[in-house]
């Protein structure tokens, strides 16, 4: 049986879990290379959904095709040992302080240079900006349909990709015909773990960038192992305005950039001693706010 | 001079919360830059929606009405939003940034090449200048959110595209009607002009909408739990808690991402926005996501085994200590010592 071919859009991002001092830059940008990074949350529930599709339809095949530095790569390796077939990273200086548009522009043109797809999916948001505006922007470059908020891939069937949507008080099950664009929340199933098996197939996987810093002694392996190659793309390698690139492409500009510094107002310290809890209530009692 | 609009969603045949409260911050934006306040409503039987929406001070309503029009499904609604903003060229278009605006907004904004900003927690008009272009702009919009886990707040602009949209949430904005008697237009759309066959690929199946249970927007007293509640059985603390002061249980981003309890009743930015006259955060940390979404609570009572956690810092109370230990004591004295 044939299957689909899947591509996942999914974004390396700095962990805002666990922000230091240098994270921001002086024009507001966001100073990546301080962070710790990791594969987006919600991408890996969307990479999860793409896995069980080719689990149900043998001969399906996943590419993972993410924006960003040299570094991004990383996630890319991270998709193949769970199950992913292969990786394009795109990557250029041209594409720095993309906005949402910009970004959905770029990867649009990368999508029409792969050309063929059925399904693209990828999750809901990132947690850097959580604007989750990529998706619907990708689909709309490409004017396909688009499915947001989906929990669930249920079925595909004559040329229709079902899936159950969960809205923010209820849910909806829907259908809508290849090519099309799939977000994921990240109440879907979490990703399924590394395999022992593809970790050791991928382990060396790497973009050219990559293998110019690598032991030149093991160089024959990519020329007789081509599954080891990451694609990587610049913005030449895609057709593109440059007009539409970048911060010039990018409609939205970040006028300034606050810091958030917390005003502390006189609070009122106690501890968990019985009397200081019971004098509380019964401040509270007294002044109305309960009882 | 040009307009500011509002898509107004509409589920069995009433119009959002959210939306309503757009249309009081629309009025606002549109009376400083003494331009129209519009809306639009897209839907099926839609004859009377003008009542409701007209007394926030909408002067021109564009009413969209056709079977295939609801419930709301993204390629129609976004081919008459298009079309419609492509014909009025509104300066600012606001949004609800709930599963449909959000699923509407980027889709919009991608057709006109204008720029989009998410979940914005306030919304100002103001200047500024372009030092390296030498240009100055007047009366822009100024997006204004947290962004990058918290740690910022940025001020978002679009000096050159329009219009310049933005997304809020539920909550962030009051509503309040603006003059219960005001008169507009309302503008009937031949729908067969803004939409084609194609748009309709998409089918909905199934279709179950439940109105919220959950109403922690309304309730006079939260006890809301973060992370640090610990586990799922700790929340049960909080429930009796909130059960015997007569309110509701809220939670932190980090307490529903950790499966403790259910994304409806989750609190901040992400969340819904809340303004209990008392507000009780068990095991809160404070990030300012979480902040955004109840700063604005009468009264604060912050319960954190941690000293420093940011939330004490915005808090009336500081109570340093464990949740489990802490919430019974404060169950056991009210029952003891009220009626």
């Amino acid at each position: 049986m044939k299957g689909y071919k899947i591509i996942v859009l999914a974004k390396q991002v700095p962990d805002t879990r666990n922000v230091g001092k240098d994270a921001m830059k002086a024009d507001g940008t966001v100073n990546r290379a301080a962070l710790p990074a990791i594969f987006n949350p919600e991408d890996l529930n969307a990479l999860e959904q793409a896995l069980r599709i080719k689990d149900t339809f043998p001969g399906t095949t996943i590419t993972i095709l993410t924006m960003g530095p040299g570094r991004a790569a990383e996630i890319i390796r991270e998709g193949m040992f769970r199950g992913a077939d292969d990786g394009i990273l795109l990557t250029d200086r041209a594409f720095a302080g993309s906005d949402t548009l910009a970004t959905s522009y770029a990867l649009g043109q990368a999508l029409k240079r792969i050309g063929k797809f059925d399904i693209i999916i990828a999750g809901r948001q990132a947690i850097d900006g959580d604007t989750a505006q990529v998706g619907p922007q990708v689909a709309e470059k490409l004017s396909i349909p688009q499915l947001t908020y989906v929990e669930e891939v249920k079925a595909i069937e004559k040329g229709k990709v079902i899936v159950k949507r969960r809205l923010e008080r209820g849910v909806e099950v829907v259908s809508c015909p290849m090519p099309l664009v799939i977000t994921v929340n990240s109440s879907a199933p979490d990703c399924r773990a590394r395999n022992a098996r593809l970790l050791m197939k991928y382990k060396h996987a790497k973009t050219v960038s990559e293998l110019q810093n690598s032991n030149e002694d093991y160089l024959h392996l990519y020329n007789d192992r081509p599954y080891l190659n990451i694609v990587e793309w610049t913005v030449n390698d895609i057709e593109s305005n440059p007009e539409e690139l970048g911060l010039s492409g990018s409609p939205t500009k970040v006028k300034t950039v606050e810091n958030v510094v917390l005003q502390a107002k006189e609070a009122k310290v106690i501890t968990s001693a019985d009397d200081n809890i019971d004098a509380l209530m019964k401040e509270l009692i007294a002044s109305h706010t309960i009882g | 001079m040009n307009s500011v609009f509002v898509y107004c969603e509409i589920e069995d045949g009433q119009i959002a919360e959210v939306s309503q409260e757009l249309l009081t911050k629309g009025k606002g934006l549109a009376n400083e830059l003494k331009c129209k306040l519009e809306a639009i409503a897209i839907g099926h039987k839609l004859e009377n929606i003008g009542k409701d929406i007209f007394p926030y001070g909408v002067d021109v309503l564009y009413v969209a009405d056709d079977k295939r029009l609801a419930p709301y499904s993204t390629l129609p609604h976004t081919s008459i939003v298009v079309k419609l903003f492509e014909e009025q060229k509104p300066q600012i278009a606001l949004m609800g940034a709930s599963s449909i605006g959000r699923d509407l907004g980027p889709r919009v904004s991608s057709a006109l090449h204008s720029g989009l900003t998410a979940d914005c927690t306030s919304l100002v008009i103001g200047d500024h200048e372009d030092k390296k272009a030498g240009k100055v702009y007047e009366n822009l919009l100024y997006q204004i959110r947290p962004a990058f886990g918290g740690n910022i707040i940025a001020t978002i602009i679009n000096p050159d595209h329009r219009p310049q949209m933005a997304t809020v949430r539920e909550g962030v904005m009051k509503k309040e009607i603006y003059d219960a008697a005001y008169k507009g237009e309302t503008v009937k759309l031949d729908v067969s002009k803004y939409v084609t066959d194609a748009d309709f690929v998409c089918e909905i199946i199934e279709r179950h909408i439940e109105k919220s249970k959950v109403n922690i927007k309304g309730a006079p007293i939260i006890v809301s739990g973060g992370y640090g509640v610990g586990s799922k059985e700790n929340f049960n603390l909080l429930f009796e808690l909130a059960e015997v002061l007569g309110g509701e249980v809220g939670a932190s981003r980090a307490a529903v991402d950790a499966g403790y309890i259910e994304h409806e009743r989750q609190i901040g930015q992400t969340g819904t926005t809340v303004r209990p006259k008392l507000y009780i955060a068990c095991g809160i940390s404070g990030q300012i996501q979480h902040r955004a979404g109840m700063e604005e609570s009468a009264q604060i009572i912050a319960i954190n085994t941690d000293p420093e956690a940011p939330i004490n810092s915005i808090a009336d109370y500081v109570i340093t200590g464990d949740v489990a230990e802490i919430l019974p004591k404060m169950i056991k004295y009210y029952k003891a010592n009220t009626k």
